[in-house]
């Protein structure tokens, strides 16, 4: 059996950025897995521009971004499968993957890193009443039709949910010529990006309906018509509220799931608020020698960060490699008021390099409100801020000096008074 | 002129076609839609009832007791999923264990082995059971099954053996002559000389194409499902009723054979046939009603809804008998424990209505199904002879069920093969897992289009004029194929 130092499942953007991580701190026995023919992952499919701009300190389309990725992995020499898919890995790190010209093979790795991203959420998950006809699809699966396949998948576009890539979707579909009708939003406010409310909903005069939603998808054997509802504080659809509209596709933009399914045998530590696994300050998980980053680990807003998070687990991963990591004690990480999820949910005080980047989410937009890390009663900082939305992922660095004495850290988040 | 004609392609008319094609005869099968088993087969709760609980003397019962002891034969001849899990019917009162004593005894006169359980010992079988609950009747033999893939293996044997099947044809016309019957769909006139009525939801309306009578009446009653993911497997490991009613079954809990959870079937009449639309308050029924047999619901884990219309009949038997009409078979009204009834069915009309008219011989060399590659079930060795006699079977198509393009690209090219995404997705899975085909659907709207030699957007969903893609993108030059 082939032994490797470090298996990475996955070779998009966190996949990528983990792999040159690693190398760069020496360790050279790298297999990455991608199961796609090329190397990029979703960023192929997202010919928008706006990524980069923290990174590469410019403006980039999604297959820009991967191909200055692409370089940087090719100076090193880290062995890539292409069309290649895992499908098992076992507690003592046995990855079998499977292709065309290989079969089933099987790899002992030291290290693993779960870099394979997340899913999106579909109909069935939120149960919306009515037929099931075709032309309901999640926003990313008809970009990719889009884009990668060079289809529409409709002429009369409505959309349910305000993520960003629904958003940009919106954009993108009118500019193929098809009528976007709408976007609905279930909640008081918008779930995506600022910048992509205004750049693909308001600058093409698209509607944004909130507190509505689906409550009916009308067609047979095609999608005739949907029907929308306003819905009260309890998110419930508002009797007599209805009204219709007739579409030939409904988009889908109700959020990402991490994909970890991979590790469903595995006996992981879980958070059920980032409904991914729980990481420490190295993002490995309760089973040593396993790691996440990207957004199998959290879903992120942004490339950039999803390149800065693998960065460091790719660090981490080699420091492992070459000196593993001191037994001791964990510091539990919580999201306490207000706060929907932290990551990391877990800090290793010995182990902590340097300063430790905390990411976390609001449940609802705050103004003007106090971000709270205490330990116990005990106060380790305070930050004001003007606006917090949960659209936005927070990031926090804070300096290992503070940390040593702390206890269990609880992040909240109050309206200030 | 062919010898039988069967109207449409459910888990009935497949298992009859497949019964006839042991035998030399003509038999032509015609299905309005753009797949086999398409309706009821394929929204039911799959299970196998054992057959005690159907009244005394119905043929109901018959049925069901005959037909669920065929399963694990008719399963292993056709190379399809069966496994006998068991079920747990429960009660939460006094008049319910009463019920659960009834059946008890009811299955004693029977032949079918079932067990009363006091509380303690059914936490050792279930741990997610509702509080209320006091009493148990426990039966081994209850089985589950994927109902779709018993009427497409069946369907696809039968086509092996010279059997004929056109999808896409609605009857509009039977015309009842001296030597037979005159059948028109809206493309052609097809001849036989016995016709099977296994219409499901318009069984009535086919049957007053020929009789001009209203001798029975198809009254649909919708039953709508929630799916929950593999990730919640564990929930129950056996089949889970509540106490039967008169109304019913009830909104059951049943594991499939590939791992996810049912949940359901609420039961509401209609008039529409056509409409299996789900609905708001059904789906909020289901909710209601399990939660008094199970507790800790994992309901975050539900990745779908689907219902489907039972062809019910106000007699609440099944109807299986020569119509007034001689030769005009009619099978109808076979609403739930159909499914469990099925082969049972199929053989009875064989034997009363087929071989007593028509002298048939026996095929000598009857072509017995080959089962497909399922790659996710394979060893490891298993998967490695495959892939090398096929590269394709290692190009993993579906993350969340791990099918192969060689898997899909096989049940396209099989008898009885798929011509749909739906239809894939029926039969090799693809879509069926946590992300509901948000990853592979493109990639299986290629290969069907590849397969099928035609342009991805004319590649259908569901029925025939579904596609899901409209038009290419601008500027986009596509090679058709």
């Amino acid at each position: 059996m082939r032994k490797v130092d470090c298996v990475i499942v996955g070779g998009g953007s966190a996949g990528m950025s983990c792999a040159v991580a690693i190398a760069r701190f020496g360790i050279k026995d790298i297999l990455m897995i991608e199961r796609e023919k090329e190397l990029g992952g979703i960023l192929n499919q997202c010919i928008h521009h706006g990524f980069g701009l923290h990174i590469y300190k410019k403006e980039c389309t999604g297959p820009e971004f991967a191909q200055l990725l692409i370089e940087s992995v090719k100076k090193y020499h880290i062995d890539i499968k292409l069309d290649t898919t895992v499908i098992n890995i076992t507690e003592g790190k046995k990855v079998t993957y499977v292709n065309e010209d290989e079969g089933v093979v099987e790899v002992q790795a030291k290290a693993i890193v779960m870099a394979c991203g997340c899913m999106e959420r579909s109909r069935g998950m939120i149960s919306i009443p009515g037929d099931r006809c075709g032309n309901v699809l999640t926003a990313g699966t008809a970009q990719r039709y889009l884009n990668i396949d060079g289809y529409m998948c409709g002429k009369r576009v409505f959309i349910l949910g305000s993520g960003d890539i629904g958003l940009i979707m919106a954009r993108r579909m009118t500019l193929e010529g098809a009528k976007v009708l709408g976007v609905a939003e279930i909640m008081p406010y918008s779930n995506g990006l600022s910048r992509n409310i205004v750049q693909c909903l308001e600058d093409f005069n698209i509607p944004l309906y909130l507190n509505t939603t689906v409550t009916r998808i009308i067609g047979h054997p095609r999608l005739e018509r949907i029907e929308l509802s306003s819905v009260d504080e309890n998110l419930r659809p508002i009797k007599d509220s209805e009204w219709s509209v007739a579409v030939d596709c409904l988009l889908l933009s109700i959020g990402l799931l991490p994909d970890t399914s991979l590790l469903n045998k595995l006996n992981v530590e879980r958070d059920p608020q980032t409904r991914s696994v729980a990481v420490n300050e190295a993002f490995e998980m309760s089973l040593s020698g396993f790691f996440a980053c990207g957004n199998v680990l959290q879903v992120h807003d942004l490339v950039d960060d999803v390149y800065l998070e693998a960065e460091v687990c790719g660090r981490e991963v080699a420091r492992y490699l070459h000196d593993g990591f001191v037994d001791e004690e964990m510091v539990h990480v919580c999201a306490g008021e207000n706060v929907a999820h932290v990551v990391p949910q877990r800090l290793r005080k010995e182990n902590m390099q340097d300063d430790c980047r905390f990411s976390f989410r609001v449940k609802k937009p705050m103004r003007d409100c106090i971000l709270r890390i205490r330990s116990g009663e005990n106060i380790l900082r305070e930050v004001k801020k003007r606006v917090m939305l949960p659209a936005e992922m927070e990031k926090l660095d804070l300096e290992k000096s503070m940390l040593m004495g702390a206890k269990d850290l609880v992040f909240e988040v109050k309206e200030d008074v | 002129m062919e010898d039988i004609i069967i109207i449409g392609g459910g888990i009935i008319g497949s298992l009859i076609a497949y019964n006839c094609s042991k035998y030399h005869c003509n038999v032509l099968l015609l299905e309005k839609e753009n797949d086999i088993a398409n309706k009821a087969t394929m929204a039911n709760s799959a299970i196998i009832h054992a057959g005690y609980d159907p009244d005394d003397y119905s043929l109901k019962a018959e049925m069901n007791i005959r037909g669920a002891r065929k399963y694990p034969s008719l399963c292993r001849e056709l190379k399809v999923d069966f496994k006998q899990i068991g079920s747990l019917v429960l009660a939460v009162n006094e008049n319910e264990v009463h019920t659960l004593e009834r059946l008890h005894n009811q299955a004693k006169k029977r032949g079918i082995k079932t067990q009363l359980i006091g509380r303690d010992e059914l936490l050792t079988l279930e741990e997610n059971i509702s509080d209320n609950v006091i009493k148990a009747l426990y039966c081994k033999q209850t089985g589950i099954v994927t109902p779709w893939k018993i009427a497409i293996a069946a369907m696809e044997t039968a086509m092996s053996n010279q059997c004929k099947c056109e999808l896409n044809q609605e009857v509009r016309d039977i015309v009842a002559e001296e030597d037979g019957f005159t059948v028109k769909t809206q493309d052609h006139t097809y001849r036989a000389k016995i016709v099977i009525n296994c219409a499901g939801i318009y069984a009535d309306k086919i049957n007053e194409m020929v009789t001009h009578k209203k001798d029975f009446n198809i009254l649909p009653r919708k039953g709508e499902y929630f799916v929950l993911s593999k990730n919640a497997s564990n929930f129950v490991k056996h089949v889970i009723y509540p106490a039967p009613t008169k109304k019913g079954k009830g909104v059951l809990v049943v594991p499939t054979v590939h791992g996810n959870i049912l949940l359901g079937p609420s039961a509401s009449k209609q008039k529409d046939r056509e409409d299996n639309s789900t609905s708001e308050s059904g789906l909020a029924y289901v909710r209601e009603k399990v939660e008094k047999i199970v507790k800790n619901v994992p309901y975050q884990e539900i990745i779908h809804s689907f219902s489907g219309l039972r062809a019910s009949c106000a007699s609440n038997d099944f109807i299986i008998e020569e119509s007034s009409v001689k030769n005009f078979i009619n099978v109808a009204a076979i609403d739930s424990p159909g499914l469990a009834s099925a082969p049972a069915i199929a053989e009875k009309v064989v034997n009363d209505y087929v071989l007593t008219r028509l002298n048939l011989s026996k095929r000598m060399f009857f072509a017995h199904r080959v089962k497909n590659v399922v790659i996710n079930e394979c060893s490891t060795d298993e998967k490695e002879r495959y892939i090398e006699h096929n590269p394709k079977y290692g190009r993993i198509i579906c993350r969340c069920e791990q099918v192969s393009e060689g898997e899909i690209i096989d049940c396209i090219r099989r008898k009885c093969g798929a011509r749909s995404i739906v239809a894939v997705k029926k039969r090799v899975r693809p879509g069926m897992g946590k992300c509901q085909g948000g990853f592979c659907e493109p990639l299986v709207v290629k290969i069907l289009a590849k397969e099928l030699g035609i342009s991805p957007s004319e590649v259908d969903y569901n029925e025939k004029g579904s596609p899901v893609l409209v038009c290419e993108s601008k500027g986009v030059h596509h090679e058709k194929g």
